[in-house]
Formats: structure tokens, C-alpha cells, sequence
């Protein structure tokens, strides 16, 4: 038996949570038909998390691909459908795209597991992040440095955390509905272990009866607790926080149950969510907005 | 005698010949165990400049590894275990340190209450990392002086010389001042 599910129009952090929620009743070895044939839009998120709902079950995929041409065009320039050959069994037209060479896709969809596919990323990133970040969302030239940092560290949690592959894209573009300003966007997504396991492996560590993934969040993300004893760990995400802070961004990470966001004053997003339906490994997004002329 | 190890050919050497960034742990245990060989062929007493001029990106792990990790075994002088004892009286100067690389490395630095001294990329040499008030200034009033005695920092700052003489040893202890026989020399004052 096959269970279909229907893509939403418009595949982002938020929509991603209506495929988990329909797929929270179907059984991991289920096989599963996920339709995006009128899906019009997705965001780096979408397009990694999708990827790694595809890691997470047992069976290949079914993936119907957009029939807009230009979504599908977009996807394909992202490098989405590259990955997705290996996890998905496709059905219907996959453009014929080179990867490189378009402006708003900073970073292609790229799969990360080893330290050196970090280096590799950091390296890309520098050489097309410069002019997007100045030139297009009026940042300090300072925050290009910085914002490679945050991209190495965001990646090091799959290479260091995870036990598996993830998959890391940045993008920029316009966010006309929710902000009227360009954004850039970092999306890490794995299918490994989550922070709350991750953060259970550590020696000695006896977690107590209120112990969950929400409660995994807040000491891994807000207070740089790490499995490993050593008391430099734990830095990457309080560099990430305090990129973000200096820069008006938006940090959201989800593992397992519970998704923990740090909200800028232009979102409305809630801090912490639990209880949400269930998917493993941990996505994050970094959203760093244009500054504006008075900031 | 001041020795000179460039991290980008370390990393180079060490890592990749193809990088020119300072990221991951991996790479940054790797590259402190390059200097760390380095250093070992070197004297039991050794002033290096560590050099990040031709060094790209520094992240915060790579941070931890090489400066926060390097500093931490250099420090340990009340060390009770032998295995934790220093392995050599070893002193640093970090050059070529960008914007960038400042931010990661004050990063780790104040994280493990330590500090070095850096040479920034127009010249200027500075303390980074947490160091107390009275540390400051007399590692500062050191600078000015070049080689000095605890009586002459405690004429210059303002403390008696007890006090300075603590203070001078506490720099030397964190790696930030040196000792010849009964006079001392701030790092950094005398390249």
C-alpha cells in the first residue's frame, strides 16, 4: 500500500509540519507518494527537510515533481533534483539544469557528513556571499566573515552531532509577504540522531522525568551544553546566536518533537513549540534580513 | 631566539594543501598538533610568533582547537599531575590577526578565562581575552618599559612592590610576560 501525500503550494518551515503531521500515522517502512505537482515555491528548508524525509524512511520515495515549469526549473538549478535521483524514485519532467551561475541561489543544495565538506562549503560561499551581502542586503562588509563562521558552524553540528548526512543551501530572495524586505536564508538539515539523543551519550548524563527534545533545545541552543565534556564545546551555536543578534536575524532549530526559534522583532514565531509531530535529526534556518538605511 | 610558524602553511602541510581556512575541529587539532611538533623540536624555552596572516576564515572550533586548546597546556604551571605539567616554557605571539579572527578567538578565550597577546594587521599589539584590571595595566606599564624589575613597574604603577611582583608573576603564569633572572619583559614588547 502507497500513501499519498500532497505537497503544499508554497513548501517552507512552516508548511513542512502539515507532511509531518500526515506522515506521523503512517509506518516508517510504508511506502510513501509525496506530490508536488502543485507546489509552486519551497524554500531552502523545504528543499533540504524534503531530502531528509527521504533518508528518514525505509523505502524510496515516490516524488511527483512541480508541473510549473519554472518551480521545477528553480529546483533543478538548486541541485535538488541531483540529490533527490539517489533518495526519491522520480515521476514526471526533471529539467535539464546546470547548478551554478544563478545569482540568488548562494549556496546549492550541498550534502554535508565529513569535516571536509564543511571546508568546501566555507570556501563557496565567501567567494558569492561578499556582494549578495553588501551590494544587495546592506550589511556591514563585516558580516560576510561572520556569516561564513555561522554557515561552518551550522554545518559542523551534522559532521560533529548527527551519526548521518545532512544537507546544507542558502539562498536569497525577496520576502514581499512577511517582512517587504531581501532575505538570505541558511537552511542545515539531517536525518541523524536530534539533540536530545545526542545530548544523552554524554558520559554520566542522567536525564530526569520532564527530559524531552524541547528541554534538549534550550540547554543545546540557549545555554552551548554539549555531549562532550570538554569545556570549549558548545560554542558554535552561541557564535550562531550572537551572529544573528548582531545582524537582526532569525535563528529556528527543530529535532525531533519541538522546534525552538529566536524571534527578531519583525517575526512573530513562537520561542518553543512541543508536542509537534515527530521527525528525526534537526533542521535549522538562519534568516538574515536587509538592513534597512536607519539601523 | 623567536621563532616563526605560519598557520596557513601549517594547515597546508597538516590538512589540505588546497585550504586557506581556518574550520572545523578536526583541522584545528590538526593544525595545533603541527605546531605542537614544531615546537617540540624547538628549545625548553621558546618565544614563537604564530603567525594568521595568510589565514582566511577562523571559526570558533578551529579557535578553540589552535589558540584556546594551545594556551590551556601552556598554563597548567600549579599542574599537581606530571602529565598535565607544561612540557616546555613556551610563549606566544599571535600576528596577521584580522577583525574576523578577533571575534573567534576573544570568543574562546573568555570562555576558558584566558588570554594572549596578538599583533593586529596595521601593527598595533594589544591583550585579547579576560584579563583583570590590574593584569592590564601592568602588563601595559611592561610594554612601555621594555625589560624592567617588580620595583620599577611598582614606581610606574602606582603598587607596592609585593604587589607588583605578584602581578609580574601571575603574567609570566599566563604565558603573557616573561622572566629573565631577576627582570622581566612583557611578550609582544620585545619583537
Amino acid at each position: 500500500m502507497t500513501e499519498v501525500l500532497n505537497l503544499p503550494p508554497s513548501l517552507d518551515d512552516r508548511t513542512f509540519e502539515s507532511i509531518l503531521e500526515a506522515l506521523a500515522s503512517v509506518p516508517p517502512d510504508t511506502k510513501v507518494l509525496l506530490n508536488a505537482r502543485h507546489t509552486r515555491w519551497a524554500s531552502p528548508y523545504g528543499l533540504t527537510a524534503l531530502l531528509t524525509l527521504a533518508q528518514s524512511r525505509s523505502e524510496p520515495p515516490v516524488l511527483y515533481v512541480p508541473e510549473a515549469e519554472e518551480t521545477a526549473h528553480y529546483w533543478a538549478r538548486t541541485g535538488f533534483f541531483t540529490h533527490a535521483a539517489t533518495l526519491f524514485e522520480l515521476h514526471g519532467q526533471v529539467p535539464r539544469v546546470h547548478v551554478s551561475g544563478e545569482s540568488d541561489v548562494l549556496l546549492e543544495i550541498t550534502p554535508v557528513s565529513r569535516s571536509e565538506d564543511v571546508h568546501e562549503v566555507v570556501s563557496r560561499i565567501q567567494k558569492k556571499s561578499q556582494q549578495i551581502l553588501v551590494k544587495e542586503l546592506a550589511l556591514d562588509a563585516k558580516a560576510t566573515m561572520g556569516f561564513a563562521m555561522t554557515l561552518s558552524e551550522a554545518c559542523q553540528n551534522i559532521v560533529e552531532h548527527a551519526g548521518r548526512g545532512g544537507w546544507v543551501a542558502v539562498q536569497t530572495y525577496r520576502w514581499q509577504k512577511r517582512l517587504g524586505r531581501r532575505v538570505v536564508v541558511i537552511a542545515v538539515c539531517d536525518a541523524g540522531v536530534g539533540f536530545r539523543q545526542s545530548l544523552e551519550s554524554a558520559p554520566g548524563r542522567h536525564p530526569g522525568d520532564r527530559w524531552d527534545d524541547g528541554m534538549a533545545l534550550e540547554e543545546a541552543v540557549m545555554r552551548g551544553v554539549s555531549r562532550f565534556r570538554d569545556s570549549g564545546r558548545g560554542q558554535g551555536l552561541a557564535g550562531i546566536r550572537r551572529y544573528i543578534g548582531r545582524w537582526d536575524g532569525k535563528l529556528s532549530v527543530r529535532s525531533g518533537t519541538a522546534r525552538i526559534a529566536i524571534i527578531p522583532s519583525w517575526d512573530d514565531d513562537v520561542p518553543l513549540q512541543k508536542d509537534l509531530s515527530p521527525f528525526p535529526g534537526t533542521q535549522m534556518q538562519i534568516t538574515i534580513p536587509e538592513r534597512l538605511a536607519d539601523r | 631566539m623567536i621563532n616563526h610558524i605560519d598557520l596557513s602553511s601549517v594547515l597546508r602541510r597538516t590538512v589540505c594543501d588546497l585550504y586557506s581556512d581556518l574550520v572545523t575541529r578536526p583541522t584545528g587539532a590538526a593544525v595545533r598538533d603541527g605546531i605542537e611538533r614544531q615546537l617540540a623540536e624547538l628549545g625548553d624555552r621558546t618565544l614563537t610568533v604564530i603567525d594568521f596572516s595568510h589565514v582566511g576564515l577562523l571559526d570558533y572550533s578551529c579557535a578553540d582547537e589552535i589558540v584556546a586548546k594551545l594556551l590551556m597546556r601552556y598554563t597548567r604551571a600549579d599542574a599537581v599531575d606530571a602529565t598535565e605539567q607544561p612540557p616546555r616554557d613556551a610563549y606566544f605571539l599571535f600576528r596577521g590577526v584580522s577583525e574576523s579572527h578577533l571575534d573567534a578567538i576573544e570568543t574562546v578565550l573568555d570562555r576558558q578565562a584566558l588570554a594572549i597577546v596578538a599583533q593586529a594587521t596595521n601593527g598595533t599589539v594589544m591583550l585579547v581575552g579576560r584579563v583583570g584590571d590590574s593584569e592590564r595595566r601592568a602588563w601595559e606599564v611592561m610594554f612601555r618599559l621594555g625589560r624592567a624589575v617588580p620595583a620599577e613597574l611598582a614606581r610606574e604603577a602606582g603598587v607596592d612592590v609585593p604587589q607588583a611582583t605578584e602581578l609580574l608573576n601571575e603574567l609570566c603564569r599566563r604565558r603573557l610576560a616573561m622572566r629573565f633572572e631577576e627582570s622581566y619583559v612583557a611578550v609582544g614588547g620585545t619583537t
